[in-house]
This record gives C-alpha cells, sequence and structure tokens, in this order.
C-alpha cells in the first residue's frame, strides 16, 4: 500500500475500499488475519464502530492494526458514544498515529444494540462531525481554542440511496458535502438502474462516490435485509436468483452476484468505485474482486 | 394542555420501597395521573386493596386536585389526623407532586409511579413528548415540529440513515421526526429551511438544574 487514500481518490482509477468490524474481545486473530487478506487487494480499509451499537472493540483500535500491518484504514466515527470533546480528542490520536480518513456517521440508536440502557450521545450529527474536522484542521479546536498543531484529514461521510422519501436525504447529502465531505460511501445498493438516477443527481457535486456492496450470502438475508434493514432494497429477481443456485451454493451466488454487480459499475463507469460489505465473511472479498475482473486490487 | 406522563412502578417496586413502614397515607392526583390512569380515584383505590393484602394499614387516601401544586399542604391539613397515623405517604403522582408532598409533611413522600414526560394530550388516553425544554428553540426552522425531541437522536440537520418509509429506527410506531419536518416544509412551501446548517448545539444555554430569578421589585 503505497498511495494514501486521499492521493487514490485523486488518481481517477476505480476506487475499491472494504470493511472489517472489530471483535467481541481482545482476541485479535481473526481481524488481523482479514487485515493481511485484504490490506492489499483494496485501497482502503473501513474499520466500524460499534457497528449496529454493538459494543466492540474501538474502531480506532482496529484501524491502528490495519496501519500497522501496512494496509490504509479509514476509521469510522459516530457520534453515538462520544460528546464533542471526545470525538476531538480520538481525532487528534488518530492523526498522531498515521489515521488520516474519517468516515463521520450519526451512529445507530443505542436502544438497537446490546447496551439498551446506555446514554446516547449524539452532541454532534454527521455533518457537524465533518464541521468539526475541518475546523481542527484550521488549528482551532470547537471551543475557538488554538491547537498546538492541527490535523489533517480525508474525511467522507454516506448517504443512503434507496431512502424513501429521498429528499430529505438528499438535503443531508448536500449538507454533509458543503460541511467537507470529500468522499462518500454508499448504503447499500442492489438496482443499479435506480442507482444511475442517483448518481445523475450527486455526480455534479463532485465528490466521490463508491457504491456499497454487500454480500448476499442467502434468500433469506435479503428478504431480513429487505424488512429489517432501513434504506436497503433487494429486488425480488436477485432474491429468486439465489433461491436457484444449488444446494449449498447460496454463497457462492452472492459472490457472482457481488462480483457481477461490481464490474457493471466499473465498465459503466456508474460511480467512482465500490466499498464491499462482506459481513463476517469477508475471506470472501478476494473472491469478490475477482469475479469482477478487479484480482489485483483493481 | 402539557401533562407530566407516568407510568405505575411495578407493584413488587413499590412493597420494596416501603419495607418497614406499616402504616401508610395514600395520594393520587386529580390532573395528569387521573388523565394518565396511574394515579386517579380507581388506581387509588386498587392500590389500596393490593396493600391492604399485604397486610399495610392505610390510615388514609385521597386525590389530590392538583399534587404539584403549593395547595398540597391544604389536602394535608384536611386530612391531619389520617397524616398524623402515617409513617409514609405514597405518592400516585407525578415526581413534581412526590416533591411538593416532600415539602410539606415530615413523613416521607415515596413514589408509587415513574414520571415519564412532560407531554401533551394528542386525544383521549394519547400523550406525545414534543418539546423538552432545551433552551433554544428551533421550531420556527422546523415546521413546527421539534427535532430536538420528536427525533430520537436530537438531530437538527435531517434524518440519519435509520429513517424507514417515514418511520424511526427505533420503532415502527414512532415517526421519523424529519420525514415530518420535511413534508411540512414541503407543504408550506419552505424547504430552503431545511437545507440551513445548524452548527453545534449549545447543552447548557440554562445549564442543570434550571433557576430563574425574575428581577421583580
Amino acid at each position: 500500500m503505497n498511495r494514501s487514500f486521499k492521493e487514490v481518490l485523486g488518481s481517477g482509477k476505480f476506487v475499491v475500499t472494504s470493511e472489517l468490524g472489530p471483535p467481541k474481545g481482545t482476541n485479535l486473530e481473526n481481524m488481523i488475519h482479514h487485515v493481511d487478506l485484504l490490506k492489499d487487494k483494496v485501497d482502503a480499509i473501513n474499520v466500524t464502530d460499534h457497528q449496529s451499537s454493538v459494543m466492540r472493540y474501538p474502531s480506532l483500535g482496529g484501524a491502528l492494526i490495519v496501519k500497522e500491518r501496512g494496509g490504509e484504514p479509514i476509521l469510522q466515527m459516530t457520534c453515538r458514544d462520544r460528546n464533542r470533546m471526545a470525538l476531538q480528542a480520538d481525532l487528534m490520536f488518530a492523526y498522531s498515529r498515521g489515521i488520516t480518513n474519517v468516515l463521520c456517521l450519526t451512529g445507530d440508536a443505542v436502544v438497537v444494540g446490546d447496551h439498551k440502557q446506555a446514554k446516547g450521545v449524539f452532541d454532534l450529527d454527521s455533518s457537524q462531525l465533518l464541521t468539526a474536522i475541518r475546523t481542527m484542521e484550521s488549528g482551532k479546536d470547537l471551543g475557538g481554542s488554538d491547537l498546538d498543531g492541527a490535523v489533517n484529514f480525508c474525511a467522507g461521510a454516506i448517504v443512503t440511496p434507496e431512502a424513501n422519501p429521498i429528499e430529505p436525504q438528499l438535503i443531508k447529502f448536500e449538507k454533509k458535502i458543503a460541511a467537507g465531505a470529500e468522499f462518500i460511501q454508499t448504503q447499500a445498493i442492489y438496482d443499479l438502474d435506480n442507482f444511475k438516477r442517483f448518481m445523475d443527481y450527486a455526480r455534479p457535486f463532485g465528490v466521490k462516490i463508491m457504491a456499497g456492496v454487500i454480500l448476499l450470502t442467502s434468500w433469506r438475508m435479503a428478504e431480513f435485509m429487505n424488512k429489517n434493514v432501513p434504506g436497503v432494497f433487494v429486488p425480488q429477481p436477485l432474491i429468486e436468483e439465489i433461491k436457484s443456485a444449488p444446494k449449498g451454493g447460496a454463497i457462492a451466488k452472492g459472490v457472482e452476484i457481488a462480483g457481477r454487480m461490481i464490474r457493471r459499475i466499473k465498465e459503466e463507469s456508474i460511480c467512482d468505485g465500490v466499498h464491499v460489505m462482506a459481513i463476517g465473511k469477508e475471506e470472501l472479498v478476494p473472491d469478490i474482486l475477482k469475479e469482477a475482473g478487479l484480482a489485483n486490487g483493481s | 394542555m402539557i401533562r407530566s406522563i407516568t407510568k405505575q412502578k411495578p407493584f413488587e417496586e413499590v412493597l420494596e420501597l416501603l419495607s418497614g413502614l406499616d402504616r401508610i397515607f395514600l395520594a393520587g392526583c386529580g390532573t395528569c395521573t387521573t388523565l394518565c390512569r396511574t394515579g386517579g380515584m380507581p388506581e387509588v383505590l386498587e392500590m389500596a386493596s393490593k396493600l391492604g393484602e399485604k397486610g399495610k394499614i392505610v390510615t388514609g387516601q385521597m386525590v389530590i386536585p392538583v399534587a404539584c401544586d403549593e395547595l398540597t399542604h391544604e389536602a394535608v391539613e384536611d386530612h391531619k389526623q389520617a397524616f398524623s397515623e402515617a409513617e409514609a405517604v405514597l405518592m400516585m403522582s407525578c415526581a413534581y407532586g412526590v416533591q411538593t408532598m416532600s415539602k410539606q409533611v415530615g413523613l416521607p413522600a415515596i413514589p408509587a409511579l415513574d414520571t415519564l414526560f412532560v407531554g401533551k394530550e394528542m386525544g383521549l388516553g394519547r400523550f406525545d413528548e414534543v418539546c423538552t425544554q432545551c433552551g433554544s428553540c428551533v421550531l420556527g426552522l422546523t415546521g413546527g415540529i421539534c427535532p430536538v425531541t420528536a427525533c430520537h437522536k436530537g438531530l437538527l440537520n435531517g434524518p440519519c440513515g435509520g429513517t424507514n418509509n417515514g418511520k424511526c429506527e427505533i420503532d415502527s410506531d414512532k415517526d421519523c421526526a424529519w420525514t415530518l419536518i420535511y413534508l411540512k416544509l414541503k407543504e408550506q412551501g419552505k424547504l430552503d429551511l431545511m437545507r440551513k446548517y445548524h452548527d453545534l448545539r449549545n447543552h447548557n444555554v440554562e445549564p442543570k438544574p434550571g433557576k430563574i430569578r425574575l428581577p421583580l421589585e
């Protein structure tokens, strides 16, 4: 990994990112294995921040491991668990240790996770976290005091192109760009024709957009997401396609579908890249990239 | 009218709070807890009977018209005898009433209810939290719907990614505040207000505990 993520974004190449969820506990073996597996195959690796509000090893710790092992980390930061003081402190720490990419998220509600009685903080929202980063880059903290040593980040955010209604999401998307987002990783998309319409709207903003691709591992998973994951819609023909897979072949079919989508996104230049989420099946990410014709990190 | 919205504590918890206390005066409230059906006359009578079954002696009972009002001391006067025989007052009012009673009598005032929020009655038996007294009102920019309160995360700059067909990610019975705000502003032709970036909130407009002294002569 020679180029920083910011350089990759500026290079015009088809960007490929993936993500890891840190473990619940201090056994880091599996995560380290996945870091080593992915670090040379993708342009950057997101490390999630207590995803779905389930308490885990911190994203900052995971991002450090990616860095230490020669990968390019994207630190996911939610506003759920830290007030503006703690967020700024963690940003300074991250920067001081060479972590220079941050994905700014509001964060899931505490009550959907495994510490349902915890206090959700939400002192800032995702667009305000972007503002915080840009403020700190100017050498000031959010209290207006001077920093002895500023930060410098490549900061990004997310958007949900399939949300209903979509317009409130688009207004927020524009606020995030105005607040300084340089890249956008989308929530999972499966209907590329719909996504193309989103891109027709989004392209003029000039921000780099990576389409979210979640590996489907079974038709049940697809139906579960349709029912339970806000803003994710797997079209019925895709569900039927997985159902048609031979016994034991659902995952291979999912890899094929993900690879096919990525290939089409690249070939038709629908957006600037993809963000591949394998959710616990990280060892399949190289197969997905191979299926997409991106075997050597595109 | 705004109401203090309550729910009854589990009876086991009430008994735990009353352990070692055998003679109880029982007081409900004629206002909010009557409306919430948590501390009106029927609930007070039911509590009296349940306490009786557990061997407690109810020295007296009443429904105070407005338990948070300073006039509570008059109610105490009216039931002087029953209060003097009691070791504690079990309050079936909101926490405002409990604290008012606590100041009026020497006896421990013990809550039988949990106070959930200050809400607005939206119809019979329907109460919604619509304001959390944040000290920095944004209603003028949000179509008269408060995102600090009505959005679970209190977001000022639009919906999170958890919004789901107009509902909130935490509960499909709860509306997404930002969808409501969007629809309202759209209807008013004022969607530009939604594009306004809200800077970081001041969480200490009136640092807790709130205390205001007007300069009256």
